[in-house]
């Protein structure tokens, strides 16, 4: 091609891109959230999550949609259709084990991002907003992962779902007219599938996308924390961009497609090798269909939920009433949302913050994945002192962080950025 | 960091093997091996003949277990199908429903019973019967107590009987536990053949749990190559861009 007709047809793509930029801001979103959107240089292995998260999110809005094709949400028929998925339609077997690996994944990168924001004070001013859209992003995607667990209707499915939803009859008063409400029945039956089975795969999945685009606009509104928790803003080069800032594409975009080539190894791996990995993601208890006359022996939900099902089973009834354990579960999710203002510390990083910031947190961490492992097990024997043990040291480090981050040594913090990856 | 994950997973791993053990004696080694088509296909033959009287596939189709195990359609017709049924339909038992009168329970479906109970369990299972004047068959079992089956392979097995042992509890109350089973009249296979025959049972019905298996590792095999090599363009293509930050 001659070099004049190349700029033709540089021309006239421009020309097809300035039609639709007068109608639309298609350059300036791209621009603005993409090409001219300055991320800190010095992201590390920490930040590939946030990506990761929305690669999840879309491969179980596919998959779902693909399942939703072939599954029957009624008591009589769900079993059998996922078995119908599995055996009978041409690659069903994949999409469902994309979708039940997806949802375990989805949980593995949100911990790990949530982690990310303890590490270097990410959800601090001036991203409080940032961090409380992450959080209802949580909570919806906890109540999503409920429900979808339910629509298999295997035994194990019955049996979490007539837990949960007994839950809410703890409350005082209205407590059984609820449990009726949610259920739409005396007991978890077709019409709880039916409605849980409308709310995962159309109002849930609305509301999640939603919050993630408000979780994005707040993000490139705010900036880019980093592990040095600098304000990269603060310091500008004479062409106004951050001097330690490179535009996300095409630096971060090619870096997050080798975090996603990572990620993908371990994602098939488990697809391909190990669906149900160890009874971890498929539950062998869920592979024998609902029955209301079957209690398993013991009734545990899937691993990303067992952290806060042992809080629940490591308080005690009390004064009558099991509404305890129910508070405690609902308070170590709400007590999230203020880690913004809990957090006193004159410096965001862990890399500048004292030594016991950095116990509070890896105690934290220990008592998390100490309290994953007791709601696995019946409470019998020492895990129900560990579970008691675990929900203290989780309610401690997020009380007590007004207190020991005030207090705590901490280091200068320096003007740049420290290195990049 | 990239360790710190692997490590994590290194740690929830082994504990899932746990996770599905129940009360009761410890299951035996199935030791089935799910590519061993010959094993397989005696497994389907001694299925169609012991057990799909009472016991469906449901979830499954004929013409589907003839594929995926190499069975020719006239073999498929002639020797494993029983029923007045069309290859495409599927495996279900020609029980009637009033077998809960006769036996006092619905047999299961056994399509998923391997992934429900695990492949172990249905070895053991198929080994564990013994004579117990007790109950209504006349038979009990070691690894699914009181059960509502009778033992149809009595004639291939022998029958076993029980072992007990004395187990003192810790307020110091004696009392006699089963530990096991023992041969007790023959049956016309020896004890290696009709290991052989069970294991291939047991084969046979981890294949139906999930027939995809063997060809979803084959596959992964290959999806797991061509990301190992997206991987390292991918990593050389950001390399490539990142020479100019400093």
């Amino acid at each position: 091609m001659s070099a004049t007709s190349d700029s033709a047809a540089a021309g006239k793509s421009r020309g097809f891109i300035n039609w639709i930029d007068q109608r639309f801001p298609l350059t300036s979103l791209w621009k603005e959230h993409l090409a001219e959107y300055y991320a800190p240089k010095n992201f590390n292995f920490w930040y590939y999550f946030g990506s990761l998260a929305m690669l999840v999110l879309v491969n179980q809005i596919v998959t779902g949609i693909y399942l939703t094709m072939n599954y029957r949400p009624s008591a009589a028929e769900a079993f059998g259709s996922v078995q119908y998925i599995m055996n009978d339609v041409s690659w069903g077997w994949l999409i469902r084990y994309m979708h039940t690996t997806g949802a375990s994944a989805f949980f593995i990168v949100v911990y790990l991002h949530m982690f990310r924001a303890l590490l270097y004070g990410s959800a601090r001013k001036p991203r409080e907003l940032l961090w409380i859209f992450g959080c209802l992003i949580f909570v919806l995607l906890m109540a999503e992962a409920f429900m979808g667990y339910v629509l298999p209707w295997g035994n194990m499915s019955f049996w979490g779902a007539q837990v949960i939803t007994s839950l809410f009859g703890s409350i005082p008063v209205i407590g059984g007219t609820l449990v009726e409400w949610i259920r739409g029945d005396y007991v978890i039956a077709d019409a709880t599938l039916n409605r849980f089975f409308a709310l995962h795969v159309a109002a849930l999945p609305l509301a999640l996308i939603f919050l993630v685009i408000a979780h994005v606009m707040a993000l490139h509104e705010v900036g880019s924390n980093n592990p040095d928790g600098i304000e990269i803003k603060k310091l500008k080069g004479p062409d106004g961009h951050p001097l330690d800032g490179i535009p996300f594409h095409p630096y971060y975009t090619v870096k997050d497609i080798v975090g996603v080539a990572g990620f993908l190894l371990l994602f098939c791996g488990v697809i391909f090798f190990e669906p149900s990995f160890g009874g971890f993601f498929l539950e062998a208890a869920n592979y024998t269909p609902a029955n209301a006359l079957l209690t398993p022996p013991d009734i545990t939900p899937v691993w990303y939920f067992t952290p806060y099902y042992a809080m629940l089973r490591a308080i005690p009834s009390f004064a009558g009433t099991q509404i305890w354990g129910v508070l405690v579960m609902g308070s170590a999710v709400v007590v999230l949302f203020f880690v913004p203002w809990l957090d006193r510390s004159p410096v965001k990083s862990i890399r500048y913050k004292g030594p016991l910031y950095k116990i509070a947190l890896a105690l934290f961490v220990v008592a998390f994945v100490m309290l994953g492992d007791c709601g696995m097990h019946p409470p019998a024997g020492i895990y129900p002192i560990l579970a008691r043990i675990g929900t203290g040291v989780y309610f401690a480090f997020f009380l007590l962080m007004p207190w020991y981050t005030k207090i705590d040594k901490v280091k200068p913090v320096p003007e740049r950025v420290t290195g990049h990856a | 960091m990239l360790k710190r994950f692997l490590l994590i997973a290194a740690v929830l791993v082994p504990g899932g093997a746990a996770l599905a053990q129940e009360a009761g004696p410890a299951f035996l080694h199935a030791g089935t091996d799910i590519d061993d088509v010959q094993s397989l296909q005696r497994g389907a033959r001694d299925f169609m003949n012991y057990c799909s009287g009472c016991h469906s596939l449901q979830y499954l189709r004929y013409n589907r277990v003839a594929k995926d195990l190499q069975i020719p359609s006239a073999e498929l017709e002639k020797n494993l199908m029983f029923t007045s049924t069309k290859p495409f339909a599927h495996i279900v038992s020609a029980m009637p429903a009033d077998a809960t009168a006769w036996f006092g329970n619905q047999p299961p479906d056994l399509t998923l019973m391997a992934r429900y109970k695990g492949v172990d369990y249905i070895y053991s299972f198929l080994k564990g019967f013994y004579a117990d004047k007790t109950r209504p068959w006349g038979v009990n079992n070691l690894y699914l107590a009181n059960l509502a089956m009778p033992f149809v392979l009595a004639p291939l097995q022998g029958l076993q009987k029980p072992v007990y042992h004395n187990e003192t509890d810790p307020s110091g109350h004696t009392s006699m536990q089963l530990s096991g089973v023992e041969p007790m009249t023959p049956g016309s296979m020896t004890p290696e053949q009709y290991d052989r025959f069970v294991r291939d049972i047991a084969n046979f019905l981890d294949y139906t749990a999930e027939p995809i298996k063997a060809k979803r590792e084959t596959i992964g095999i290959f999806v797991t190559l061509f990301l190992l090599v997206f991987f390292v363009f991918a990593y050389l293509l950001k390399k490539e861009y990142w020479k100019d930050v400093h």
